[in-house]
Formats: C-alpha cells, structure tokens, sequence
C-alpha cells in the first residue's frame, strides 16, 4: 500500500532550498522557486527507485499538485 | 576465418556476436575553444548555475569555429591515427562516417573524406546517420565489414558538431552539448567474441528532433524562432529535446539492456574492467550505475571537459580517460542511447588497442 506521507517525503528530498514543511500534498509543485527540469529528473529517478514506475515528461507536465503525482504512480503500480 | 562470420541469434534477436575483430587503434580531436558554463549567466539565474553544472556534470566544453565541420575534426582524427599506427591510406577497405551534422545534405560526407585522407577510390565510403546510440550501431556495422574475408582494415569516424544545431537560448541543450570526433580503427586479430544488442523504437520519435526536412519542408517559417512548451527557444532547423521524455526512456532501456548484455554474453557485470555510457548527462548515468550496482571507479567520464558530444562521446570517453589506463584483455561494455528513439549496448574484448592523445583542431 502506498503511503501519501512516504512519497511526499520523498518528493521533498528531491529539494534541496526548498524547506519540507512547504511541501503539502496540495502544493502546486510547478510553482516552487527551486522547481526546474533537473528537479523534475531527480523526482523521475526517486520514483522509479522508491515505487518502480517510470514517469514520462507527460506524466509531470499533467500533474499539477503532488497529490496528482502521487495517484499517477498509485495508478501505475496497481 | 571459416564460414558465416556474423550469426544473428535466433532465440534473442538482436543479439549480434562477432568473432576475432576488434578495435586497433583509436584517436580523437576537439576543438580548440573552450566554452564555460560557468559564463552562462545570460541564460540561467547566477544562483542556479552552479547547481546546473553540478547536475550534468558539464563544467566546459569545446565549440567548432564557424566553417569547421564534424568532418575536419573527424579528418585530423585519422590524419593522427593513421600516422601514429602507420597505417597506409589503401589498406583501409571501407570508410565510414558516422554523424548527424555532415557537411552537406547531399552530398554524403564520407566520399569527401575517403577523398581528402587519400585513400583510394575502391574504398567503400558512406555515411551513417542515427542519435546518440550511433557509435555502438556504426561500430557494428565496422565489425561486420571487418570480419569478411577480404576485408582488411574498417575506419570508422565519429564527429559531431551540436553546436550548429543548438539555440544558443536553449537552457536544455546549451549547456550540455560540445563538439568532437573521433577515428576508431577496426581490423582482425585475436579479439574473441564481441556481443552487441541494438534496438530502436521509433514511436519516440519526438523526444529529440530537428522538425523541418522534408516532412514538414523547410519555409522561411523553420528560421522563426520559437519557445517550447518548457519555455525554451528554437527554431524548426534546431534540435528540440525532451529531457524528461529522454531520461524516462532511458531509464527503462539501459541498465536492462546492459544487464541482458551481461546474461547473453556469460559476463558478470563485476568482471567488467570499464563501462563507458554516452556522456549524456552526469545525473542519467550515475543514476544508472548506482541502479546497476556497478562500481563507478570503472565508469569513465570526459563530459566535465567536453560537454555531451552526442554519437561521438563515448569513443571521446575511450580515447581521452583511457589513455595510458586500458590494459590488453579488458572487458569493456559501451552503452548508447538517444534520438529515434535508438538504444545500443557492446561488450568487447580490448586487446592491443593504440590510444593516441586527444589533439586540438
């Protein structure tokens, strides 16, 4: 079963400015000052390590919260 | 040499295997002039620039004068290896080119080439064309002329020149790509068997791709530039990649690959000596080797100095971290992956291979 508190933990490793409190599952993450598309590699690489999915370039466009991140790879792993 | 030298596996196809050819002799040339990414800040905030340079491991990398072509940096490169291996220009029976940036787009560049290194006019010369897997696809195809019975010596060049295809405004593309080409000569001998696995899937074909051509034919229009959906710029004669869409693919290909290489060729990925993945960028394949297990003192990398040299960097990885290191009987495996979408892996004996330095154009 996956975890929402897991993966948005997960998620803010990925940052390194960017304080975790400021990381909610509600967050916009495209609109983070720190967000970019190396960001966007490292959370690709921390899915793929952490939930063995593999996020395309669609996958993070679409998403708009972390939450919506997090039901995409929910989805895929079922 | 008896028989078929060259059997395609029935069971697991696309496992080509060749026996007792091998690579002789490699050489490489680079540009001159040094570009620092440091010195990006016309394009990338100044607090982020060290973090990008951190992130794909490109510290500098070296750009063609304008007029310079991958094909004279490819030219010096033979020039060199052909005078430190004294190699006779008519012993070479087939000369090919592998490039995305030829000097023309008709004629193919490889006859201008076969021409200028004087080699004579019974040599096969043309060119291949492919993403940044090419060397492994190229070299293959040498493998393949080289182990005929009347074939002697196989010269392969590799040059690219990015920076003609790159908007200078590109935040994806700029910083990463550098300019190089390379001579790989390829010949019989006591190699044993070398395995490669070459495979493609053409429904990414718009991961990376320069838009106009002739599908959708050149206008005044493809000289407009442009902005991307992640807010860079290009026009429709310049390269477009979708880093994520590339990095996705490859993830999914290349540490597998690599590991069937292993398993198909009887070859533990721990008795490797040295794995040398196109320099795409240092985030992918460090990310790939820590997911390979693999240990990265035997993972060689040039992009810090010369940037992502599409096809041409990993013969560029080989020529330049190889020199004075690779010993007779080291197992090398090469993995390429990049624009078609294409992906290529090779495991190789090394034996006697003449490395010389990497020269400047």
């Amino acid at each position: 079963m996956m975890d929402m508190e897991d993966f948005i933990a997960n998620f803010a490793d990925q940052f390194e400015d960017t304080d975790a409190g400021d990381i909610r599952a509600d967050t916009a993450f495209h609109e983070l000052d720190e967000y970019s598309s190396l960001i966007a590699l490292s959370i690709m690489a921390m899915v793929d390590e952490e939930y063995d999915v593999q996020l395309t370039g669609a996958d993070i466009r679409t998403a708009v919260t972390v939450e919506d991140l997090f039901n995409i790879v929910k989805a895929r792993r079922a | 040499m008896g028989g078929v030298p060259l059997s395609i596996d029935a069971e697991i196809m696309a496992t080509i295997r060749y026996k007792d050819v091998g690579i002789r002799a490699l050489s490489a040339c680079v540009p001159r002039d040094v570009v620092y990414n440091k010195d990006l800040g016309y394009l990338i905030p100044e607090e982020a620039i060290q973090k990008t340079i951190d992130s794909i491991g490109v510290r500098e990398r070296r750009i063609a004068a304008e007029g310079v072509c991958a094909s004279d940096l490819a030219y010096r490169a033979a020039m060199q290896l052909m005078a430190d291996n004294q190699i006779e220009p008519d012993s070479i029976d087939v000369l090919l080119f592998m490039s995305q940036t030829a000097d023309y787009r008709i004629p193919a560049t490889a006859p201008l080439l076969q021409d200028r290194l004087g080699l004579p006019t019974d040599t096969l010369a043309m060119d291949v064309s492919l993403g940044c897997s090419g060397y492994v696809f190229a070299l293959s195809a040498a493998y393949a002329y080289a182990s005929l019975p009347d074939v002697r010596r196989v010269l392969l060049l590799d040059g690219e020149t990015f920076s003609k295809i790159v908007n200078r405004k590109d935040t994806v593309d700029w910083p990463l790509y550098g300019d190089a080409a390379t001579a790989t000569l390829v010949e019989k001998g006591d190699f044993g068997e070398s395995v490669f696995i070459l495979r493609s899937d053409g429904s990414g074909r718009d991961a990376v791709i320069i838009r106009d051509g002739m599908r959708n034919p050149v206008t005044a229009a493809s000289l407009v530039e442009r902005k991307n959906e992640n807010g860079d710029i290009h026009n429709g004669l310049e390269v477009y990649m979708d880093g994520m869409d590339v990095f996705n693919f490859a993830m999914k290909r290349v540490p597998k690959t690599i590991r069937e290489l292993s398993e198909v060729s009887g070859t533990p990925l721990d008795a490797v000596d040295w794995l040398v993945f196109h320099q795409a960028n240092r985030f992918m394949t460090d990310f790939f080797v820590k997911k390979l297990r693999f240990d990265p003192e035997k993972v060689p990398y040039c992009i810090d100095r010369y940037g992502n040299t599409s096809s041409t960097s990993i013969p560029l990885t080989m020529a330049s971290e190889l020199y004075g290191r690779l010993k007779d009987g080291d197992r090398l495996v090469m993995a390429g992956f990049g624009a078609g979408l294409s992906w290529g892996v090779a495991g190789l004996q090394m034996q006697g291979c003449r490395i010389s330095p990497v020269i400047e154009y």
